[in-house]
């Protein structure tokens, strides 16, 4: 199977506000608040990280089966990535290249 | 509820400052005839004390940062700040008049992911413009950025404050904001000068041309449901909270005091003293005016208007009393609806009866700048 490395917006605005992160997109100014593994795996998405490593956290710090984190950390990062506040690319995403993305 | 309506929850009951208005300087290009700044520099905050002050504001939870002025491209360094503020990941709404935008400076807005751009239009007509900003040219200049700033890709929205010079041209603003692919927002609000001076307030509108304006359903929408009379005051009207000033929102100006509103100068301490957080957390005048409840109020407290008043603490504080009447509101309250506030039937209308409310088109809804 191979990895996918995810790369937040630099569109978009953040803060942990109590044990939630709240989001919003410069694009369309839609707010999202996030759960807390939902938040670990905004955190995590530095574009180098591979989601399975990310996966991997989520599964140890939530006590949650392996196989089920790394579908709920999918299903979370196509979601994000729908709204266009995530990057998701089989390679390492370097810094230059979101900017290049967003300004596409 | 709404997620935004959620957050500002949330924020509340944390003691979180979800939002804060920044004025980086009070220099400026124009020179507005409403304007409630003088223009001079008194010693602003360096580059290196804003993003200290920015550090603060992040690990105190602050989301929404308005950066504003004066005109605060007249700082070399603004765009230092602007970049300072996104690293931190604050959602930055940028309030200017464009007239020093073009190009360049259009796309690193776009880059840099500032979420709105707050452009103030007094008319479509260079003359009434012109004359209202004292800077020739300045209309044309402002639509020049603000092209630029749409060619980037911004969400731009045209300010139209609204005074008896440019009442009628509200319509040609809004047709040019649609032709520029802008939203518009109406705003007849005029407020005393932050020194006190109400020498401004004669640029109110007029009763008459706020009746026009609060009877026409181009501005206001529904026009029978926006002018209905007061709904009857319930409890939880009375053990509501005047407006988010103070509770999940400040202002803080170029010299580094703390305001609970922009609109709302009393002071609650400076950061070039205090840290930001030791402001927020222990100012005795923000816990003061933490504590008021609508029941509270001297004379609103016993008004009809309770419930549905915009009444704005800021503009009482200014007219001497943080617990009374806004005149402007009562006013706003009696034309709107031809039910008589209480304060009139006290015959305790203050001496600047004129309207203060600021529309947002697209939700045709009431609001107040910044804090409501």
């Amino acid at each position: 199977m191979s990895d996918k490395y995810i790369a937040r917006s630099t569109q978009v605005a953040s803060r942990k506000l109590g044990d939630e992160m709240v989001i919003m997109s410069a694009v369309d100014s839609t707010l999202f608040s996030l759960s807390e593994v939902a938040t670990l795996i905004w955190q995590a998405a530095d574009g180098k990280t591979p989601l399975s490593e990310i996966a991997r956290r989520v599964s140890t710090e939530f006590e949650v089966a392996p196989d089920a984190a790394y579908r709920d950390a999918e299903s979370f990062v196509d979601e994000l990535a729908s709204h266009g506040i995530l990057r998701v690319s089989d390679q390492p995403i370097l810094p230059s290249a979101r900017g290049a993305w967003e300004a596409a | 509820m709404s997620l935004m309506q959620q957050l500002n929850q949330k924020a509340l009951e944390l003691g979180i400052p979800l939002s804060v208005h920044l004025d980086i300087t009070y220099r400026c290009n124009e020179r507005c005839e409403h304007c409630y700044l003088d223009h001079e520099d008194y010693g602003e905050m360096t580059t290196e004390e804003i993003c200290h002050l920015f550090r603060e504001l992040a690990a105190a939870g602050v989301f929404f940062l308005t950066l504003s002025g004066g005109e605060p491209l007249m700082r070399r360094d603004y765009f230092e700040i602007i970049e300072d503020a996104r690293e931190l990941g604050f959602n930055v709404k940028l309030k200017t008049n464009a007239v020093l935008i073009r190009e360049p400076e259009a796309r690193r807005l776009r880059a840099l992911g500032v979420e709105l751009v707050q452009i103030s239009v007094y008319s479509h007509l260079p003359e009434v413009h012109d004359a209202i900003t004292k800077l020739p040219g300045s209309l044309k200049r402002t639509l020049e950025g603000i092209r630029q700033l749409r060619a980037a890709g911004m969400k731009v929205t045209l300010a139209n404050v609204l005074m008896p010079a440019n009442f009628g041209d509200s319509a040609g603003v809004q047709t040019l904001a649609g032709e520029l692919g802008a939203h518009y927002t109406l705003d007849p609000t005029i407020t005393p000068m932050m020194d006190g001076d109400t020498s401004v307030l004669r640029l109110r509108l007029p009763p008459t041309q706020l009746d026009s304006f609060f009877h026409d359903g181009n501005l206001v929408g529904d026009v029978e449901a926006f002018c209905a009379p007061p709904p009857a005051v319930d409890e939880g009207a009375r053990e509501g909270l005047p407006c988010s000033a103070g509770h999940t929102a400040c202002y803080v100006t170029p010299y580094g005091d703390v305001y609970p509103c922009v609109q709302f100068p009393l002071p609650c301490g400076n950061v070039r003293k205090q840290s930001f957080m030791e402001i927020w957390q222990h100012s005795p005048r923000l816990a003061e005016v933490r504590s008021i409840r609508a029941r509270d109020l001297s004379v609103c407290s016993s008004c009809a208007h309770l419930g549905s008043c915009t009444r704005c603490p800021g503009l009482a504080y200014m007219e001497g009393n943080m617990r009374g009447p806004s005149s402007a509101d009562c006013e706003k309250s009696f034309v709107r609806t031809g039910v008589r506030p209480a304060s009139m039937m006290a015959r305790t209308a203050p001496a600047t009866p004129r309207g203060l409310v600021q529309i947002q088109l697209a939700e045709t809804a009431l609001a107040l700048p910044v804090s409501r």
